[in-house]
């Protein structure tokens, strides 16, 4: 398998620069804040509103509590006279501002609640789509050295953690953050002594959440590795199942899993124990706390000690004694304020996790994106009687590339052929490491250029170049005497039709696959494709005919077979220039016969590159080319080649074996 | 099947256990709490003494101290206990499909059974540790606050008996409504997932033909639809908070109301003020229990999907094992296909082995030829029993194959197979594959027979040489070799290639049969191939042709009347020459 062999080299040359170191969690506030704009940019008007609502209703469910102490006052009060119809009349309005807030709470929270879900899903939809939009325009050596399982987590995984920052740690942040905020400020406004004592536990809780909360968040990461290690086993042992069924070798794969599933283990405790430890600890400190401020109140209270605080400040009345008016309450909030710094803890492992995802998304969207500077386009054309060339909007058969010129704003016609010429290529996939030397292929209209040589030799990196999959470090490749890169490049791949020794096929019908190659292709071309491939005989015997649903990249059909569909999706592109990377290689020598005659009549006329270990397929080719680390060692026709008696003739005659 | 799944939990009993006490224990003190709060505040309020205050104080913490003993220990102890529940479902759902034959996988799908061990896992470690940490504590709560009300509040606790069952039925109608809804979104989504894996490992293609912006649409529409189904999911669960805070309100309207009424009217006689805030204390938790219960009914009903699947695995019955008392020696190499017809699923319109009639002598070297989709592979696994036969019965050693201890078939039949595959490791490592306690000699010596020595030989380090995952570093044909090498280690009485010397040049094929007629006469070879070359002297040759035997014979009487053997045979060699070199 050669192509694999190359990305192996690819990935390991480059150093992996996309990938993103997991091991060390550290609050990056950058990738937090970024997460924020993108957030508030998606929805300018309903984050500041949602954001309204959290807070609204956190300071609705502060205030009933005066009330109700008011109420509980008042109760009091009439307790001797026992005149309900005097204190109703005190008693039923204060009730109904408290309902008041109440409705007020209800409809804000339920607002709000509904806000956050649709904000979520939404910013979760445009991040998708924008990390998959980002992604088409990727250059292919972002595929080549990134691990595809690594790419689909960030879709996943890294996905699933903003979700959860948004729709729960969000909120739940705000909402704390504001209660802690405002009952901090109405301690102070009772006493100020007693709120610094409050400070000092805060300063502990803080602290304790930072070491256990830290510990909790490092291990989370560790398991999240472990889980996608434990999971590449499963894939591996998955993929060798008959290797191992044929070999019996079930009890050592099972003591393989269960080393790493011990490790899983091992991480996966320590991160919930800590997380799980996290709660009653602060909770704890808060008892604490309440226990402190209640002796420290009662001292105070008992030693009539001047009780500083803002109130008195505000009234100018200076420094008075602390009184069980003031106690009460205070107590009270501090279980409000501990309560919610608790809620305030908890999330921490879920921000460590939503950095983390969002790193690595973020390292897919700035991903640097195919350039392309193509300017020359591929029209439509009509060629009148004197061979001039002029560009219609209707589909002609005949396609020209439109050629303007800056120079004189003057636009030139060059009617599509199909020359493709190589002069002096060189390239390497890692600095230093070079795959081509001076490589010239030159390839007239409709002849069958092929090329042999071991794997690694550099046949599939050629046609690389052709497509611009990747771009050439020296020399030049005309396309009908344009250089390739003034083309713009979906328009030059439209031109080119790649047939991969990999089938990869969509999930959809047979039919959706084969239209793959022309959209807008009819039932009948599709089906004229096929047989023009050979693909017919065997799709009309599937049990659904060309309806047949393909899923998991055809896995119902065998791989001689998902080789003959991706021919018909060539073919029914119908395009100038083909490529075929090992096409027929796993269609047996019978088959190919047949397709041969479809593949021989899909060859006519066009310019085809052929690359294939099986000599007998590169013999009618009109110039062969034997490929040797890069560079092209003999090139001739087929009788001209055994004549020379040399590399291609010791291969063809099974002296040497290829790869 | 969820007792059959708690089974796992084994000897993460104990932390199970301990988990559930110290979580009853730090429920029973967050109980008691509010009590001696109140009594300190009570205290304080009628100007006691400091050492009064402190006293209660030293209480408070002394308990504090406790609750954060036994809530620490319980979230250890949970943390450990749920996560060894997972280790355990992990190695017994590894094992059990270990134990699986090919029909049991292909009805799972193997990517099924991926996500099975790891995400169906993950959500039931975190149901596991839901359940004996929240839903214990919960409904405890939910008891102790009822009575505790009734006990304080008397006449007033007769809210609850309207707001519980209104709160109860509310919750479970959002749930029951969300249930089917977001399960319909998760099978979307795992399908959009599934296209985008798609497109990765496509792009090469549809860069190729220029469909980006045809992918981005698609991808569009489908993010859309899920985005539009997800919301509507989320915003039916978002409606717990609202019903949730309609309740409390109204429990705290009613109380403080009704209950100053009765205070006042009755002169505290039927209710006090201390009854009314404990009433309104209470009315919190009783509720936000419930909450918590609703919330973990929810987790819990979508994660019995995930204890489903994994149950599924567990019980599903392997559908090839050994006989009771099976026979453990295969006697000879011999082979017979009795009428055997072969499809690949029950459910299979087609068969892909018909009517094979087949008999194969110990030692014969027999040749298989045929297209794609002839079955060639089919025919050949069934001799390890890696497939059941349909109809029919397939003999070894002049016994039927499931007769056979499945280890010690397959421990007499070795086969190298047409995906060739090479584990990360060395050598040697990969080689001890074939016999675990091979000397270096047997080694050599099965590398030399499968022409592998020479080039092993050659490598700085040996048979000590790394082999990268996948088999990266050496060539197909190189790696072919070690695989027939693998296979002979084995010793086995049939060895079957299944087209494995595709990419090994034509003398050195030539070689390896020479070697096996040489030094391995009295083991049945069986040789499907491409080339007609790899066959030709082949004591018998099958030709096999959609599904059934076409022909058999020797090279020469084949050349004579089967017409597909000549055609193949003319195509090759007439074709001037035409060796194929490599696959």
């Amino acid at each position: 398998m050669p192509s694999k062999k190359k990305t192996e080299e690819i990935r390991q040359g480059s150093g992996n620069v996309n990938e993103i170191p997991r091991q060390k969690p550290k609050m990056d506030m950058g990738v937090l804040g970024r997460v924020l704009k993108m957030l508030w940019k998606a929805y300018p008007v309903l984050v500041p509103v949602t954001t309204f609502c959290i807070l609204f209703s956190a300071v609705c469910s502060t205030l009933p509590a005066i009330f109700q102490r008011n109420v509980i006052a008042l109760i009091e009060k009439y307790y001797e006279s026992g005149d309900w119809s005097e204190a109703s009349k005190e008693i039923i309005p204060l009730v109904l501002i408290l309902v008041f807030f109440y409705v007020l709470s209800i409809i804000s929270i339920t607002v709000f609640r509904q806000l956050i879900a649709y904000i979520t899903q939404g910013f979760l939809n445009k991040t998708r789509r924008q990390m998959f939009d980002g992604m088409q325009d990727l250059p292919i050596r972002y595929f080549d050295t990134n691990k595809h399982g690594d790419i689909m987590s960030y879709y996943t995984n890294d996905i699933d953690t903003l979700r959860e920052l948004i729709s729960q740690s969000f909120p739940a942040i705000i909402q704390s953050a504001a209660i802690v905020i405002s009952v901090f400020g109405i301690m102070m406004w009772y006493s100020v002594w007693m709120t610094l004592v409050v400070i000092v536990g805060v300063v502990a809780m803080v602290f304790v959440s930072k070491k256990v909360g830290g510990g909790s968040a490092k291990y989370f990461v560790r398991q999240q590795k472990a889980i996608g290690k434990t999971e590449g086993y499963i894939q591996e042992m998955m993929n060798g199942q008959k290797v191992v069924k044929v070999f019996c070798h079930e009890k050592e794969c099972i003591e393989g899993f269960n080393e790493i599933n011990d490790s899983l283990y091992e991480d996966s405790y320590r991160a919930h124990a800590y997380a799980n430890m996290l709660g009653p600890i602060i909770m704890n400190i808060g008892n604490v706390l309440y226990v402190i401020i209640a002796t420290v109140g009662g001292i105070l209270l008992t030693a009539e000690v001047p009780n500083l605080a803002v109130s008195s400040l505000v009234k100018g009345a200076g420094l008075t004694a602390i009184t069980i008016d003031i106690m009460v309450p205070f107590l009270n909030m501090t279980k409000q304020f501990t309560g919610n710094v608790n809620q305030l803890s908890q999330q921490i492992n879920s921000i460590v996790m939503a950095i983390a995802g969002a790193k690595r998304i973020f390292s897919l969207m700035d991903a640097e994106p195919e350039t392309d500077n193509g300017y020359v386009t591929l029209v439509n054309a009509v060629v009148d009687e004197d061979g001039n060339v002029t560009e219609t909007a209707e589909h002609t058969g005949k396609w020209a590339w439109k050629h303007p010129h800056q120079a004189d704003g003057t636009v030139t016609y060059t009617l599509l052929r199909g020359d493709v010429r190589m002069t002096d290529v060189d390239f390497s996939y890692v600095e230093g490491k070079q795959v081509l030397h001076d490589v010239s292929v030159y390839a007239e209209p409709g002849q069958k250029v092929a090329f042999v040589g071991a794997t690694g030799a550099g046949k599939t990196t050629i046609t690389n170049l052709i497509n611009r999959f990747y771009d050439i470090e020296d020399g030049k490749i005309r396309y009908d005497g344009i250089n390739i890169n003034k083309i713009k490049k979906s328009d030059l791949r439209r031109s080119l039709g790649i047939v991969l020794q990999e089938t990869n096929l969509f999930t959809g019908t047979v039919m959706d696959n084969i239209r793959y190659g022309k959209l807008d292709a009819t039932d009948e071309e599709c089906i004229a494709a096929a047989k023009l491939a050979g693909a017919d005989d065997f799709i009309t015997r599937l049990p659904g005919g060309y309806d047949t649903e393909l899923t998991n990249n055809g896995a119902n059909l065998s791989q001689g077979q998902r080789q003959l569909i991706a021919i018909a999706r060539a073919a029914v592109a119908d395009p100038p220039v083909m490529i075929l990377d090992e096409a027929t290689s796993s269609i047996d020598t019978r088959t190919e016969a047949i397709v041969q005659r479809g593949m021989d009549k899909l060859m006519e006329g066009r310019t085809v590159f052929v690359i294939a270990h099986r000599l007998s397929t590169v013999r009618n080719s009109d110039v062969i080319m034997v490929l040797d680390h890069g560079r092209i060692i003999e090139r001739g026709s087929h009788e001209k080649l055994i004549a020379e008696k040399g590399t291609y003739y010791r291969l063809y005659t099974g002296a040497f074996e290829l790869e | 099947m969820f007792k059959r799944l708690l089974g796992c939990v084994r000897e993460y009993k104990r932390p199970t256990i301990l988990t559930l006490v110290f979580i009853v224990g730090e429920a029973i003190i967050d109980v008691l709490l509010p009590f001696i709060t109140a009594n300190l505040v009570n205290t304080i309020k009628a100007g006691a003494e400091i050492s009064e205050i402190v006293k209660t104080g030293i209480l408070l913490i002394v308990l504090a101290v406790v609750s954060l003993s036994f809530g620490g220990i319980a979230g250890f102890t949970c943390a450990k206990a749920s996560a060894g529940f997972a280790r355990n479902l992990r190695a017994d759902l590894f094992s059990k499909i270990q134990t699986y034959s090919f029909e049991n996988i292909d009805r799972f799908s193997s990517s099924s059974l991926v996500t099975r061990l790891t995400t169906d896992v993950s959500n039931a470690q975190m149901s596991y540790m839901m359940i004996i940490r929240i839903a214990v504590r919960s409904p405890l709560m939910f008891i102790f606050s009822i009575i505790m009300a009734a006990y304080m509040g008397g006449k007033l606790a007769l809210t609850f008996v309207v707001v519980v069952p209104v709160l109860v039925g509310g919750l479970l109608m959002i749930s029951r409504k969300a249930m089917p809804a977001f399960r319909r979104v998760f099978k979307k989504y795992d399908r959009l997932n599934e296209s985008i894996e798609e497109n990765v490992r496509g792009m090469r293609v549809v860069k190729g033909f220029s469909r980006e912006n045809y992918e981005k649409e698609k991808f569009g529409r489908a993010s859309d639809d899920i985005c539009a189904d997800f919301t509507r999911a989320e915003r039916i669960v978002a409606m717990n908070n609202p019903v949730m805070q309609i309740c409390l309100y109204f429990n705290m309207v009613f109380v403080l109301i009704v209950g100053s009424k009765m205070t006042i009217s009755s002169r505290g006689v039927e209710l006090d003020v201390g009854q009314i805030s404990a009433m309104l204390t209470y009315g919190m938790q009783i509720l936000m229990s419930l909450m918590m219960l609703s919330m973990i009914y929810v987790i819990l009903t979508m994660s019995a999907e995930s204890f489903k699947r994994i149950g599924e695995v567990l019980d599903e019955e392997p559908a090839l094992t050994s006989p009771v008392n099976a026979v453990t020696e295969v006697a000879d190499g011999s082979v017979d296909f009795c009428g055997v017809s072969f499809k690949y699923s029950e459910k299979a319109k087609k068969y892909a082995l018909s009517d094979i009639e087949l008999h194969i002598p110990s030692g014969a070297t027999v040749g298989i030829i045929g297209g794609t989709g002839s079955s060639k592979s089919s025919l050949v696994q069934l001799i390890p029993r890696l497939y059941d036969v349909t109809e029919g019965s397939v003999r070894v050693g002049g016994r039927d194959v499931r007769e056979y201890d499945i280890e010690a078939l397959r421990g007499a039949v070795s086969m190298v197979l047409q995906k060739n595959l090479i584990f990360s490791g060395s050598i040697k490592e990969n080689l001890r594959w074939g016999n675990p306690d091979a000397t270096m000699e047997e080694m050599r010596e099965a590398c030399r027979l499968a022409q592998a020595d020479d080039y092993i030989s050659a490598y700085p380090d040996g048979y000590d040489t790394h082999i990268e995952q996948g088999g990266s570093n050496v060539s197909g044909g190189q790696k072919q070799r070690l695989c027939i090498a693998r296979a002979l280690l084995k010793k086995p009485k049939i060895l079957i290639l299944d087209d494995s010397t595709s990419a090994v040049d034509t003398r050195t094929d030539a070689l390896i049969r020479e070697g096996f007629r040489k030094y391995i006469p009295e083991t049945t070879k069986i040789i499907i191939a491409q080339r007609i070359a790899s066959v030709q002297d082949a004591d018998m040759i099958i030709v096999m042709d959609n599904g059934s035997i076409s022909a058999v014979g020797t090279h020469d009487e084949l050349l004579r009347d089967s017409e597909i053997y000549r055609e193949v045979y003319e195509q090759q060699v007439n074709g001037k020459g035409d060796d194929d070199n490599a696959e």
